[in-house]
């Protein structure tokens, strides 16, 4: 250690000699600009910055100083230091700059490499189908009712009006399920849900009934046994065809276009009267924008309003429902209905998952 | 029903200038008052050269392996050759010299594009070709060449004049409410309505009969027959030899129906004309008197198709002394038919009880013409005019005798009046009717309308009484007679009004939480598909379910379409199962499918017998709860099945295939949709591999299983090895709107490791447990990271190293404070199962 009272050693400061300061400088400098790599650079921090350092070395020596001229060396002592550890920082962000440069260079991969490590999943589009449409009466006030797939034909038939040994109800061709005393069958449409609301709810009622309904057709290109109806019921005071029309109406925008709309043709349901069939403008038409029948329409019956205990005197309503299936096939010009029951992955993944 | 315009066009009084009416526009016009026309098929056209031709000579040429004819045929002078005839080479041999036939002379072009030109050919030259029926656009038959009846027509007289090729057919389908239109008189009616022309009906055309007396035959209703009328008459000295008028056949051609003798073409042309089916029986076979009932137990009858029928008790027969000689409404009997030597016919024209004939026909499996129409109801007023006009028209055509005799049983019950409000249309579409389209519009589908003072329901305003035609049981209620307005006015003019829907709801809880469970799924790699629900009692068996499993319960259907799945699965894995086999047939092996869907669970004893409840009022609510009671659980499930890859092979390396753990991390997947965490215990539970298979619940409940399928079952159902699966049933999870709140602190954790050394047969999911119950509450998470087995942890023992985080919701946690917490959790770990710290 030095102090106050030692006594002046030329030699031992002979390391805050000018000279020796910039000749010190010097070198670090010319070392660290020939260093080619950060590790070569690191490498030579300790002779040029380290403790034993010419300037390090230096630094401490100044204590030796006489006080007059401490200040004076201190001073240069520490530009000289300065410098060095400036050259060393500016080298050494050329090199860390060289090094990230090169290390990316050499991170490149082909980004066209596939990366579907894992399979994308997909929704039937009869399931998202289904969902839209229910969506649009969603957000028109109404609310979705459902009902079991083997019903009772009470709710299937008689209280929509479908006598006994009526043609119509013959030509629904239903599955029957045993015993046949319990008078039950597979759903022959969503319809039955109508009466289930009506039954269940306050009025006034507006719900859209999705489901799966089931018809002793034989599987082919536009027929299946298992097929899914979308249906709407509103019962309300003052209903009219005209409020039946203009639903139909939106909705169609809905799903199709601002240019869409509906017409009706005069036709027969037991549960409503009087009834239409909807024809929809498709715009996006194959072959060009034309009308596509889309499923069946009508006023409620009002035997059916009676059967629920609404008097028809007071309260009127309209219904409507369509096929699914149908709607899908024009919708998307899918030329065969067997491709949706089959269950083939190609099928259901090419629509993936709607927003 | 299938019908040429020109026949509905002869009763329609349509103006001079509407001659620019096409087939076209009458098919839109039917359209648009309500009939369903699903085609409008004009006559294929034939062009060139066809004439009327006599055949004059015919030379059988024996030297070919068929037969085959040179003919002379007489074309008529501008086409004869000097010899007064044409030489035509002919292969049909339904004709004789001096017949009648049409000739396609060379240079005309039948349909489908067949040009007609002189050849040589069988050793001579046709100068043209004798035509059938197929040939010239009027139906499929080519038994044979048109033969026409003499004097039709003279030689060299236009053929498609004469045969009418100018024309087209329209096939409407009629709905069941509309039974008249199954006829030319009804469809005409609704023509004119449609065109706003008069209208003739056919049923009131006079006929040129001798004047009634007395019976036709004695024939007797039995009350429990339920026969509303039954008209008779009778003609004899008939020429059974004699044809029917080419203007007849020609018409039942293109109705479909096959020409067969004059009286039964005569029969059949009535029922097309009038809408009343109508039957012929040989007067001479039918032994003393009719009898109209229903059958007894052991009778038995033999139909006109030649079927040997045993009748039911609530089959209505008509009957002689020999027995059932008649189906009533249905078919005939065989014994009394018309045959080729009848000259003595007794015509029936009856009205029988709709749903009567519906039941019989639906026995006896006979969806007749006849059935049809009166399924769907027949005018009970018409059957007198159809009795006559076939009795016309076999004197006319065949030479008979009509006897004076008419058995008139029954009456025509006059149809109930409807009174209505003269606003309701008005009130029902929407808008405003014109002045008087109400009552113009009932009057013109037959009603009588009168106009009263006040409505019926005493709104103040006017009202109206419709007494209905005896054609239109269908209108009974002022609906009924609204729809007929707004039709006839047209849904054209009905405007379009948004009603203001009560605000609503939204989906429920229970909805939104299905559509999550399915979009989950989707993310996270499942493909959804919809498969049958129709299972055979087979897939049980392969399934290894014990005999008296409840899935083998299962509802039964009585008309399944295919006979080997006749029953409604009460799982939803067949279904999946039958997509994997389909996808792999067709070379998709990595797959992951889902569907969300209804199974059916019958109870353990059938439902008894379905009360019938009342539809002219609600019914009580005790009995609707009962019959819906009745019904068997139809709980909502979802399911899902892997196989091959899960993770799939690539430029990163190799790929995983599906596992147990994947199938039981899509149960809990579904779980936390609900906002549950489901227990993964170990079970063992068809049709999944017992050592690999999970049961799934919450708290007691169990909500269904996962894990990894039976070798056995995969082998049985032809499924790809290590075929992997999960069932849970969605109504068993809980249904809570409100999530739990966590508190997240933001001091700093302290993690942990630890490795247990246990025996192999306890559960991971118990030993997470007990380090989370002996950690207590500093305890944030604990996490499985490393299962390890082999010679360091000894024979039977397995090392399981997890994870804990611990963090206090306060304070920064001390090393000391989570390193007691850890060891208080191993200690948890030990007393429980015996681990041992490794």
């Amino acid at each position: 250690m030095s102090g106050t009272n030692d006594l002046y050693d030329p030699k031992q400061v002979a390391a805050l000699d000018p000279e020796t300061l910039d000749a010190a400088r010097a070198d670090a400098t010319s070392a660290f600009a020939g260093a080619a790599t950060l590790e070569a650079l690191t490498a030579l921090k300790p002779a040029h910055l380290g403790d034993r350092s010419p300037v390090l070395t230096a630094r401490r020596e100044i204590g030796a100083l006489p006080p007059q001229a401490r200040s004076a060396s201190g001073k240069r002592v520490n530009e000289i230091r300065v410098a060095i550890q400036s050259a060393y920082d500016e080298r050494h962000e050329v090199l860390s700059a060289e090094r990230d440069e090169r290390m990316l260079a050499e991170e490149a991969v082909d980004v066209t490499l596939p990366g579907d490590r894992h399979p994308r999943g997909s929704r039937h589009p009869l399931t998202q189908l289904s969902e839209r449409i229910a969506d649009i009466f969603v957000a028109m006030g109404y609310e979705v009712a459902e009902g079991p797939e083997v019903e009772s034909e009470w709710f299937n038939f008689d209280a929509l009006n479908f006598l006994p040994d009526h043609p119509a109800r013959t030509m629904q061709d239903t599955f029957h399920v045993e015993p046949a005393a319990a008078r039950q069958v597979l759903r022959t449409h969503t319809s039955p849900v109508q009466i289930r609301a009506l039954l269940e709810r306050d009025l006034p009622v507006y719900v859209v009934c999705p489901g799966r309904t089931f018809r002793t057709d034989e599987l082919d290109a536009t027929h299946t046994p298992v097929f899914h109806q979308i249906e709407g019921l509103a019962v309300d005071k003052g209903l009219t065809m005209a409020h039946l029309k203009g639903t139909l109406d939106a909705f169609a925008r809905a799903m199709f276009g601002e240019e869409s709309t509906i017409r009706l043709r005069p036709s027969y349901f037991p549960f409503t009267e009087p009834s239409a069939e909807p024809d929809v403008w498709f715009p996006q038409k194959k072959g060009g924008a034309g009308w596509v029948e889309w499923g069946g329409c009508g006023m409620v019956d009002p035997n059916v309003l009676r059967a629920c205990g609404v008097d028809p005197d007071v309260y009127s309503g309209f219904a409507f429902g369509m096929g699914l299936e149908r709607t899908l096939m024009f919708r998307n010009g899918l030329p065969d209905m067997r491709d949706m029951v089959e269950g083939d992955v190609r099928f259901t993944s090419a629509f993936a998952v709607e927003p | 029903m299938r019908v040429p315009v020109s026949w509905l066009l002869e009763h329609v009084d349509l103006p001079a200038d509407s001659d620019s009416l096409t087939a076209d526009a009458v098919g839109e016009a039917l359209i648009r008052v309500g009939l369903e026309v699903e085609d409008v098929a004009p006559i294929p056209a034939s062009t060139g050269p066809l004439v009327v031709g006599r055949v004059a000579s015919v030379e059988e040429l024996t030297e070919f392996k068929k037969p085959i004819r040179y003919c002379r045929v007489d074309v008529g002078p501008e086409h004869n050759e000097d010899t007064g005839s044409r030489g035509i080479v002919c292969g049909a041999t339904n004709f004789a010299e001096g017949d009648l036939v049409v000739v396609a002379l060379p240079g005309a072009v039948l349909p489908g594009d067949f040009a007609i030109a002189a050849r040589k050919t069988y050793g001579h030259v046709s100068d043209g070709m004798i035509c059938a029926l197929d040939e010239l656009g009027l139906g499929d038959d080519h038994s044979g060449i048109l033969v026409l009846p003499p004097a039709t027509a003279d030689p060299g007289d236009d053929g498609a004049a004469l045969l009418g090729l100018d024309d087209a057919v329209l096939d409407i389908a009629v709905t069941p409410d509309r039974g008249y239109c199954l006829s030319v008189r009804g469809l005409a009616r609704e023509l004119a309505c449609a065109l706003d022309a008069p209208y003739g009906d056919p049923a009131l055309l006079g006929r040129d009969l001798p004047a009634e007396d007395g019976d036709a035959w004695p024939v007797r209703l039995d009350p429990s027959s339920q026969c509303r009328r039954f008209v008779a008459r009778r003609v004899t000295d008939l020429d059974p030899t004699a044809p029917s008028p080419w203007w007849l056949r020609r018409r039942l051609l293109l109705c479909g129906v096959r020409p067969i003798s004059l009286a039964v073409d005569v029969t059949n042309y009535v029922m097309l004309e009038l809408g009343q089916p109508m039957h012929a029986y040989d007067a001479a076979t039918v032994q003393g008197d009719v009898v109209v009932r229903r059958a007894t137990a052991d009778e038995k009858i033999t139909t006109l198709d030649d079927a040997q029928r045993a009748l039911d008790v609530d089959d209505v027969v008509v009957t002689d002394d020999s027995g059932p000689i008649g189906l009533a409404g249905v078919m005939g009997g065989a014994s009394t038919e018309v045959g080729t030597g009848t000259s003595d016919v007794l015509l029936e024209a009856a009205t029988w009880d709709a749903p009567s004939v519906a039941r019989a026909a639906r026995r006896h499996r006979l969806p007749s013409e006849a059935a049809r129409r009166f399924e769907r109801e027949v005018d009970p007023a018409v059957a007198r005019a159809a009795t006559d006009r076939a009795a016309w028209l076999l004197a006319h055509y065949g030479g008979a005798t009509v006897s004076p005799g008419v058995t008139d049983e029954g009456g025509v019950p006059t149809p109930e009046p409807v009174d209505m409000a003269l606003d309701l249309p008005d009130r029902v579409a929407g808008t405003r009717y014109e002045r008087g389209a109400v009552v113009r519009r009932l009057s013109q589908i037959g009603c009588a309308v009168e106009v009263a003072a006040a409505d019926p329901g005493d709104t103040g305003g006017a009202g109206l009484r419709a007494v209905p035609p005896t054609w239109r049981p269908d209108l009974t209620r002022p609906a009924d007679l609204v729809e007929e307005v707004l039709r006839l006015e047209g849904y054209a003019g009905i405007p379009s009004q948004l009603p203001l829907a009560r605000p609503g709801t939204g989906l429920t809880l229970a909805q939104r939480r299905r559509r999550q469970v399915s979009r989950a799924l989707a993310d996270a790699g499942y493909d959804e598909v919809l498969p049958s629900p129709f299972v055979a009692p087979a897939v049980f068996d392969a399934f290894g379910l014990d005999a008296d499993d409840d899935r083998r319960n299962a509802l039964r259907l009585a008309n399944p379409l295919d006979a080997d799945r006749s029953l409604m699965a009460t799982t939803l894995l067949p279904g999946l199962l039958d997509a994997v086999v389909r996808n792999v047939s067709r070379g998709l092996r990595d797959l992951a499918l889902y569907q969300v869907g209804q199974v059916v669970r019958p109870g353990p004893d059938d439902p008894p017998e379905a009360p019938l409840l009342p539809v002219d009022h609600r019914p009580d609510d005790a009995a609707v709860t009962s019959v819906l009671a009745n019904l068997p659980a139809q709980p909502l499930r979802v399911g899902a099945v892997l196989a091959g890859a899960w993770e799939r092979a690539g430029w990163w390396g190799s790929g995983r295939p599906a596992d147990w753990a994947d199938a039981i991390e899509a149960a809990r997947l579904v779980g936390r949709v609900y906002g549950a965490e489901l227990t993964v215990t170990s079970d063992v539970h068809a049709p999944w591999h017992p050592g690999r298979c999970a049961a799934l619940s919450l708290g007691d409940t169990l909500v269904g299983h996962a894990g990894e399928l039976h070798p056995k079952v995969l082998e049985a159902l032809g499924l790809p090895a290590r075929t992997c699966a999960m069932e849970l049933e969605l109504d068993r999870l809980p249904l809570a709107e409100d999530r739990p709140v966590p508190a997240v602190s933001s001091f700093p954790p302290v993690l942990l490791d630890v490795a247990l050394v246990l025996d192999q047969a306890v559960p991971a999911a118990s030993v997470v447990s007990a380090l989370r119950d002996g950690g207590g509450d500093l305890v944030e998470d604990v996490r499985l990271f490393d299962v390890y087995t082999g010679p360091q942890v000894g024979e039977g023992k397995r090392s399981l190293a997890f994870a804990l985080r611990l963090r206090a919701p306060d304070r920064t946690l001390t090393l000391e404070e989570a390193s007691a917490r850890r060891d208080a959790a191993v200690a948890t770990a030990t007393e429980r199962f015996g681990a041992r710290l490794r």
